[in-house]
């Protein structure tokens, strides 16, 4: 059953981008259909990773507020590293810090870690099993519950209904 | 449009200029990283995004709303693995560094298996 909606799903995203790189037309959607099925047998064997997604209305809602959640935070992060950049006085507070997630499907953590990585200050560094180890580049709080609440809580409450 | 696409592009040299300028001025490797990474992702989504509309007529929309994917995706990964790389063969964090909780841990991992 994980394996059927893995490859289901896998399909799909090949499909996808297939379209995007050509056009809806009968033979290309044709080719494009044999080789994502190919590609799909081929990588059966894998593990399933895809199978973490929740299929759900409220989990497609939430992946769509969570790419403008996710695009705002970007914006900002850059403009907040410009700004460092720019300042003469190079205002850097740097440190890594541990923090602790709650997801567990293996995608969503990578999900989170790559989120982390692309927002204020913030760079994952290292992960061991339900902890990340960040570089934050202007360190505010330096336990683990205070880091956690201002690095991850913010992407983890979307990624918890899309993954699990 | 084609003004439209040409500011946005512009704004996207921009955060690439101040990444490179932040790569040049960050104390260490994990810094720079910082400004690599983010600047680098940001910049390159505008440029390519400016590219798109403002030349609509060459149809290649789709292709760069995929590039973007790509960049989005694959950045962060490859600056985690030079980061990671960097720690792991013990590269020092500059002296303003507040705290190291890894290598707080490691040394505690390494004392616990002795």
């Amino acid at each position: 059953m994980r394996k059927l909606k893995h490859s289901i799903l896998l399909f799909l995203t090949l499909m996808i981008f297939w379209i995007l790189f050509t056009s809806l037309d009968v033979q290309e959607l044709t080719i494009g259909a044999i080789a994502s099925i190919i590609i799909v047998l081929m990588t059966i064997g894998l593990k399933p990773v895809l199978s973490a997604i929740k299929l759900n209305p409220k989990s497609i809602l939430f992946s769509i507020i969570y790419l403008f959640v996710f695009l705002k935070e970007l914006i900002k992060s850059n403009i907040d590293v410009a700004f460092r950049v720019i300042s003469p006085k190079l205002p850097i507070n740097p440190g890594i810090v541990k923090v602790k997630t709650k997801l567990k499907s293996p995608l969503g953590r990578a999900f989170l870690a790559n989120s982390i990585t692309l927002t204020p200050g913030t760079l994952t560094v290292e992960m061991r099993d339900e902890y990340f180890y960040i570089h934050w580049i202007d360190v505010t709080s330096e336990n683990i519950e205070g880091a956690t609440k201002s690095i991850v809580s913010n992407f983890e409450k979307y990624l918890e209904v899309i993954f699990g | 449009m084609e003004l439209f696409g040409a500011i946005i592009t512009l704004i996207g040299s921009l955060f690439l200029l101040l990444g490179a300028l932040g790569i040049f001025r960050m104390p260490d490797v994990y810094n720079r990283m910082q400004a690599g990474t983010k600047a680098t992702t940001l910049g390159t989504i505008f440029f390519l995004f400016g590219i798109s509309i403002g030349h609509l007529e060459c149809g290649c929309f789709g292709k760069i709303v995929v590039l973007i994917l790509f960049v989005m995706f694959t950045n962060p990964v490859s600056s985690n693995a030079l980061a990671r790389a960097a720690h792991f063969t013990g590269i020092k964090l500059t002296d303003r560094t507040k705290k190291d909780d890894l290598e707080k841990d490691n040394i505690k991992n390494k004392g616990e298996e002795k």
